[in-house]
């Protein structure tokens, strides 16, 4: 198999609420230029373009049209887009890299919450039929999840407070992220809850943001990139869309990505957690080593722009090899309810 | 590298202005179904699903493939869901193919839908987004100056519209998937229906359709063990441009030209009109075939208009155009592309019963999407070579 490698990676800032459009344009425009600055690689370099975003986020139909301005106009480009996170957009590209198809290629991913509801609008991600006319929206849905591992004895509040502390703390070396500070387990306790057992800590910020990684094909990468993040897993699962209908408090589908990308040996994991008990619930899932050093970034919880957070978390994974801080890392990312779909890249220096 | 991929099975629902028959998941399990039957192949054996869909608002489900997993025969496999505008049934092609060609999978299910009658199509399609042109009225009003252009930069006469509505029509009626199927449609008929958008006839615009459309794609070894004649992916194609800039060219854009050119040199095609024996192209008001017949490189450009008039793209014809009666007689957006595809494996695997091209060995499949600047097309063959 062709031997493919992350060789950039640049995110807009994590921020509550930008001024741009809905189409992403605006953020967009900046990471490619940092991206390819790092790389040395010009727009023409790029052999395959492709994105993740969502109608639904953007409140219109083909929201993510207007975003191919921001590649130019002359030549037309190979690109293609998922109505996913642009960790799944990256998928595909590298599979485009794989077949040959082209040996460079660049994956984004952006989303605009502050335009819309977002707790509501993800409501309507569920079966329309039986689910989505009660508005289950998803902070309810991941409180439910949350009180199912209470309950069990898999986690606690304290534990769950723990996993904010650090994720602030982490963040403060990350200057896009959106929360980052010093905050100690007994203060964030001492909140009121949002969706019980759920506190603000326990949820991801609301964010706007888009991200940007650039992969390439073997001598491509070399001469791109001094130490490339060559991947050596690259899988993604999906569970039931039916919530009664699979255990809450694991995930199948991230157990069995993680298990088939090989997520059990990594140094560091950056994982796409959007809420406290998430990230215990997926270091689990993932059999990641007690050794590993859990989103150095800050991860979703410091910064979750909608459709580009998974991304950008095999970016800052890739990021920990390219720097030599590490050897081997995993980027996670999920989509759907309560952990319903989840990816996992693993990659190495060599 | 690039390995051999293989259409093994297709399916389609009948297409319908309303399913109220069946849930979206029952209209995509209609076409899986088929498709699985005619492949051969159990749900089981299917390792990985792509799902294509134009926007989400079109049904008001936000990303419906998270709920149609279960469906689909998708949980605890790989899903991916493809959106690129009114090409993505094509694309949807493309990326199972690819899937395959990487060599990561042995047998990929694509399946692309719309249930157009759980909203307004053309209403959720004209909106006025901030610093782009609105569509106004649904996609005629966007289309139909771009058809005035044409006719006028290549003198083409006024009937050409009316001539391919009735040869899609009346093909619609040999096919038993189709939405409007109108045998005793004609020339006069179409010419005494309302104007929509001038040029555009009421019968020379497709309809809005409720239906999905399914496609097994397969790896040589799953391509050799079918038991049924497949049909081989000689290449596929994509393509993009952004809808407005200066120098754009509605009439024949360059991404579409491009994405062509690409397509005939990866399968070693030098005349497309005396190598392609049948084509599914995306017509989605009348003289759009005649524009795709020259940027896809069948004509020169400002002929293409020639070979519909002297009845070249009828069934018979050098170039039979969408035998299926094509998106002009059934249009469940999602889906009108992958149906193309699916309609180009068909001919080739001698499976297109009344509307089978006699002889059909190479097929081009094709679609685009948005201000005619997402493409994506593929060749089919009954030989993998």
């Amino acid at each position: 198999m062709t031997d493919v490698a992350v060789i950039g990676f640049a995110e807009a800032p994590n921020v509550r609420r930008t001024d741009g459009t809905t189409s992403g344009v605006e953020m967009l425009v900046p990471i490619f230029r940092q991206v390819l600055d790092q790389t040395g690689l010009t727009k023409e370099d790029i052999g395959f373009w492709c994105s993740g975003s969502s109608d639904y986020l953007a409140g219109r139909a083909f929201s993510f049209v207007s975003a191919v301005d921001a590649i130019g106009a002359f030549p037309p480009v190979m690109e293609s887009h998922v109505e996913m996170d642009g960790a799944f957009a990256l998928y595909e590209a590298w599979v485009k890299v794989l077949t040959g198809a082209a040996g460079i290629a660049l994956a984004y991913g952006f989303g605009k919450s502050s335009a819309g509801d977002l707790r509501r609008v993800l409501a309507l991600q569920l079966d329309p039929y039986v689910a989505a006319p009660l508005w289950p929206d998803s902070v309810s849905i991941a409180a439910l999840q949350a009180r199912l591992g209470i309950e069990k004895g898999i986690w606690t509040e304290r534990g769950m407070a723990e996993v904010a502390v650090r994720s602030r703390a982490a963040a403060m070396s990350n200057p896009e992220a959106q929360l980052a500070g010093t905050v100690t387990a007994d203060e964030l306790l001492g909140q009121p809850y949002v969706a019980d057992p759920l506190r603000a800590h326990d949820c991801a910020p609301i964010t706007d943001g888009a991200a940007a990684v650039v992969i390439a094909a073997g001598d491509r990468a070399r001469e791109a990139c001094e130490r490339p993040a060559w991947i050596t897993g690259f899988e993604h699962r999906i569970d039931s869309g039916a919530l009664g209908a699979r255990d809450l408090t694991t995930a199948q589908s991230a157990a069995a990505a993680g298990a088939a990308a090989g997520a059990a040996c990594v140094e560091v994991a950056e994982l796409h957690a959007p809420f406290t008990h998430q990230e215990l619930l997926l270091r689990k899932a993932l059999a990641l080593p007690d050794s590993a050093l859990v989103s150095p970034s800050g991860g979703a919880l410091a910064g979750n722009p909608m459709f580009a957070a998974g991304l950008a978390r095999i970016g800052h994974a890739a990021r920990q090899i390219s720097s030599g801080q590490a050897d081997t890392a995993l980027g996670h990312a999920t989509s759907g309810p309560a952990l319903q779909q989840n990816l996992v890249c693993v990659m190495e220096a060599r | 590298m690039k390995r051999r991929a293989a259409v093994l099975g297709t399916g389609q629902t009948h297409h319908r202005s309303k399913r109220p028959d069946v849930s979206i998941a029952g209209l995509c399990r209609e076409a899986v179904d088929r498709a699985l039957a005619d492949a051969a192949v159990e749900l089981g054996e299917i390792d990985a699903v792509v799902v294509g869909k134009a926007p989400d608002l079109f049904e008001g489900v936000m990303m419906p493939e998270l709920y149609l997993a279960d469906a689909l025969g998708a949980v605890g496999k790989p899903l991916l869901r493809v959106h690129t505008a009114g090409s993505v049934g094509g694309a949807t092609g493309v990326v199972a193919a690819s899937l395959v060609e990487a060599g990561l999978h042995r047998r990929v299910l694509a399946v692309a839908f719309e249930k157009q009658s759980e909203s307004n199509a053309m209403w959720a399609l004209s909106i006025m987004p901030p610093f782009a042109m609105p569509l106004l009225a649904g996609a005629g009003g966007y289309f139909a100056p771009h058809i005035r252009s044409y006719i006028r930069r290549s003198g083409a006469p006024r009937h050409i519209g009316a001539m391919v509505a009735v040869k899609d029509r009346r093909n619609g009626a040999r096919n038993p998937y189709a939405h409007l199927r109108q045998p005793d449609i004609t020339l006069e008929s179409v010419q005494a229906s309302p104007m929509l958008w001038d040029p555009v006839r009421y019968d020379e615009t497709c309809p809005s359709s409720d239906g999905a459309c399914a496609v097994v794609i397969g790896d040589q070894a799953a391509a050799e063990a079918s038991p049924h004649p497949v049909a081989w992916i000689r290449a596929t194609s994509m393509r993009t441009e952004p809808t407005m800039f200066a120098g754009k060219d509605n009439v024949n854009p360059r991404a579409g030209a491009d994405a062509a050119a690409a397509l005939w040199r990866a399968t070693g095609i030098t005349s497309p009109i005396d190598q392609i024996d049948v084509a599914e192209i995306y017509v989605p008001f009348s003289w759009f075939e005649p524009m795709w017949l020259e940027n896809l490189g069948f004509a020169e450009p400002g002929k293409g208009w020639q070979l519909t008039e002297s009845g070249e793209t009828e069934i018979g014809g050098v170039i039979p155009i969408n035998p299926s009666g094509g998106v002009l007689c059934s249009n469940p957006i999602g889906a009108s592309g992958l149906l193309r595809f699916a309609e180009s494996a068909m001919q080739v695997m001698a499976k297109a019963g009344e509307h089978q091209v006699a002889g059909a060995r190479t097929a081009l499949g094709h679609a685009y999407g948005g201000g005619s600047q997402y493409f994506s097309m593929w060749v089919v063959a009954d030989t993998p070579d």
